[in-house]
């Protein structure tokens, strides 16, 4: 059949089931923008494009499914970056199409013309520059493919102007073009399988760390089963949350820079550290010269060259993760770890006490009040969406998250302004949830144009914001390490209230603690989207803290005006 | 060339040779990797193989084992990547060709060529002032030769980088079905 390649680009985005394209017109992608309008493919149009690569992201960690997002040439590609580096480092499958100058005149500097395969070459998992409208085809089925596929990421597809206005004779490729240099698929040798088998038998300190891997590849049962059949505890990455459920009894909670002093000190004291599906990313391992010395480690990932990149392993495993727990699980013997449980236990000591859950109520709010009482209130039924910075890791302590993809947050790159834009993918992919998105002032107003996005869709997310008139988590460092030389970091806001009623939304301020059932009770009744404006206690620090490159064991404690002890000491260096 | 059946190496150089689709950007692709992993680049040559598609880059690097390794495992990661192998440990020929311009009049000319043939390398281009001399072998033995050279004057040089091939008769499939999952050992750290 005649397609010109504008038509090809919908063909093959509704062979491959594509609901939802966020996006944003332009010259160079106009051909294909015309086209749209005879597919039947929803588009939503974002206010910048960044928002578009993390709406894309949103929608994609949230379904499963690749998401897609459109832009021009030039400045809309670049607008792009930083999504697709957010993605690139989560691990999030998705699929970007960008409009480039006609063929004949790249390389000329032609209006609104950047090399955006060159651009993103390190950001995406891989990507295309097609001039040739037979190309269209084959080469976007190849990228839905190698986003998806082995450990996922961001795929960039540039066309040329000319390519998308060609017609050609266009028969549909029923299956993805063979990459012969593309192996998502390794598996590791079966002499890696016995030896990990044995490193489990023999250890008495083992611990489990799951990481995002358990989601991306299913493996949340296998998990489960695996812990349960040999008593060892997990720990989880951030990204790792809700692989196992929060109140599992193996269930430790975070590691890292802000998690749990007890998991911190468990990694410590370890003689087996299972990594599943995780990176030993620096927020997660502090020094690494001193950083779980007396444990041998097993590291089942799907990407071998995360394997030995950080910490040098005993036994390497290549593979999906739940594949690798199912040829595993038969082949454990029951396991029982006592005395190791016990002595966790011992080790979360006064870690009650120092929570700031504990400490007398002062009458003022606080973000961890806030987020710990949106849990209670809501259930934890809801997707949360997080920012990033001091908001973002009071979430991972203190919202509990019983289920698996109801937490979404840029982990590895760390993007403000990530968590409306995502939340509103999230919404496209998860229409009858109930989804908030929980961000910082500085980072909500990244990106609070598409505020104007949610008002012209009709969507709704449930925006808190955790408003302390700071970017918090510099100036946290900057209290720590800078003497509180609180350089560039109070900062101004709008009237967050007036903000979401010029967009036609609902919004509230809250600023007693008694306010937040009645706030998050309010939300969840107002059709549309919601902004709540949490003015919060302003110079709040999130503990306990490991500084940048400090040994994972020397956190800096929350000082509790009812216990003091040597451990309060602040450790020094960043 | 030498006693073990593989010519020299200098300490830390490892020598990948990579087959690659031959399509465009995958130069940069693989220039890129180096780069932004920190890998330090030696030499890299490319150049097309007896099979249509398919591209050869020989890729010389200073790096201890356990960075080979990964390096290795970043290459496959290449989608356009179709086979690495690391030859560094293999008995293999390695050859780097170098055109040299000489200073060389009428005076010292024939003492020119007569070092030119202790190592084997020929006078391609003669002018009453210069000769350019061709001159293939190991990067030692050509550094030799320029050592030799030099007091007369070299007026420029160029050299292609190191090109390798294993030894024996056993011939790698450019792109074999299976790779084994190669997990770097050990770390970097």
């Amino acid at each position: 059949m005649e397609r010109a390649g504008a038509q090809i680009v919908w063909e093959v985005l509704t062979q491959e089931g594509v609901e939802v394209v966020f996006g944003y017109p332009g010259g160079a992608i106009l051909p294909t923008y015309d086209a749209m309008l005879d597919y039947p493919v929803k588009h939503v149009l974002v206010r910048h494009e960044q928002g578009a690569a993390h709406m894309a992201d949103g929608y994609a960690r949230a379904s499963g499914r690749v998401g897609v997002a459109m832009a021009t040439s030039g400045p809309g590609a670049t607008n792009l970056v930083t999504g697709i580096a957010t993605a690139m480092m989560d691990s999030s499958p998705i699929v970007c199409i960008t409009g480039q100058v006609p063929s004949a005149a790249i390389g000329s500097d032609a209006f609104q013309e950047t090399d955006v395969t060159g651009v993103t070459l390190p950001v995406t998992k891989h990507n295309y520059l097609v001039t040739d409208a037979e190309d269209i085809g084959p080469t976007m089925r190849e990228a839905f493919y190698v986003a998806r596929s082995g450990r996922p990421g961001p795929v960039l597809v540039d066309i040329s102007k000319d390519a998308q206005n060609t017609s050609i004779d266009y028969v549909p490729a029923e299956s993805p073009a063979r990459l012969p240099g593309y192996r998502p698929d390794l598996r590791a040798l079966p002499e890696e399988y016995d030896h990990a088998l044995e490193l489990i038998e023999e250890a008495e300190r083992p611990l489990i760390l799951a990481g995002h891997g358990v989601m991306m590849s299913g493996a949340m049962r296998a998990l489960r089963e695996f812990a349960e059949k040999t008593q060892i505890p997990v720990a989880m990455t951030l990204l790792g949350i809700g692989g196992l459920p929060a109140s599992h009894p193996l269930n430790l909670g975070m590691m890292g820079m802000h998690g749990e002093a007890w998991v911190n000190s468990a990694i410590q004291e370890a003689d087996l550290l299972l990594a599943f599906g995780m990176r030993f990313d620096d927020r997660v391992t502090g020094n690494l010269k001193t950083y779980a010395v007396k444990a041998k480690k097993i590291h089942v990932e799907i990407d071998p060259t995360e394997i030995n990149k950080n910490i040098a392993v005993d036994v390497g495993i290549v593979g999906d993760l739940r594949e690798t727990l199912e040829i595993l699980i038969p082949r454990l013997t029951n396991g029982e770890h006592t005395a190791w449980l016990e002595h966790i236990d011992e080790l979360k000591g006064d870690s009650a006490v120092r929570d700031i859950q504990s400490l007398p109520d002062s009458g003022t709010l606080y973000a961890a009040h806030v987020i710990n009482d949106l849990w209670r209130f809501t259930g934890g039924k809801p997707i949360v969406v997080t920012d990033v910075g001091q908001h973002q890791m009071w979430e991972a302590q203190y919202y509990r998250h019983e289920k698996p993809y109801t937490l979404i947050t840029s982990g590895g790159l760390g993007t403000m302004g990530f968590a409306l834009p995502a939340a509103m993918g999230v919404r496209f992919a998860r229409p009858d949830e109930e989804i908030w998105a929980i961000v910082g002032d500085g980072g909500f107003q990244m990106t609070q144009a598409e505020l104007s996005t949610c008002a012209q869709e009709g969507i709704k997310v449930n925006v808190a914001i955790i408003n302390n008139g700071f970017l918090g988590m510099v100036r946290q460092w900057q209290e720590f390490f800078y003497e509180r030389r609180y350089a560039a970091t109070p900062m101004h806001s709008p009237d967050f209230v007036k903000l979401a009623d010029a967009h036609g939304l609902a919004g509230l301020r809250v600023e007693e603690r008694g306010q937040v059932e009645d706030a998050v009770r309010w939300a969840q009744q107002e059709p549309g989207t919601v902004v709540i404006d949490f003015r919060v206690e302003q110079e709040d620090s999130v503990y306990p803290m490991v500084p940048a490159g400090a040994d994972l064991h020397a956190m800096i404690r929350r000082p509790s005006p009812i216990v003091e002890t040597a451990e309060d000491e602040v450790v020094g260096g960043a | 060339m030498s006693d073990n059946g593989r010519d020299h190496l200098q300490d830390g150089t490892h020598i990948f040779i990579v087959y690659v689709e031959d399509k465009p950007g995958v130069l940069n692709r693989v220039a890129s990797l180096f780069r932004r992993r920190a890998f330090n680049i030696e030499s890299l040559t490319v150049g097309p193989t007896d099979q249509p598609g398919i591209s050869r880059m020989t890729i010389a690097m200073q790096a201890d084992d356990v960075v080979a390794r990964r390096v290795e495992a970043n290459l496959y990661k290449l989608v356009n990547v179709l086979r690495v192998e690391n030859v560094t440990h293999i008995p293999s020929v390695m050859r780097d060709l170098a055109l040299i311009k000489v200073k060389a009049d009428s005076s010292v000319r024939a003492q020119v060529l007569q070092m030119c043939d202790v190592f084997r390398a020929r006078a391609v281009d003669v002018t009453p002032e210069a000769l350019i001399v061709e001159i293939t072998g190991t990067e030692e033995k050509i550094e030799s030769l320029c050592e030799v050279l030099r007091p007369f004057g070299i007026l420029e040089m160029v050299r292609t980088g190191r090109v390798a091939m294993t030894r024996g008769s056993e011939v790698p499939s450019v792109n074999p079905e299976f790779v084994s999952a190669r997990v770097p050992n050990g770390t970097a750290s």
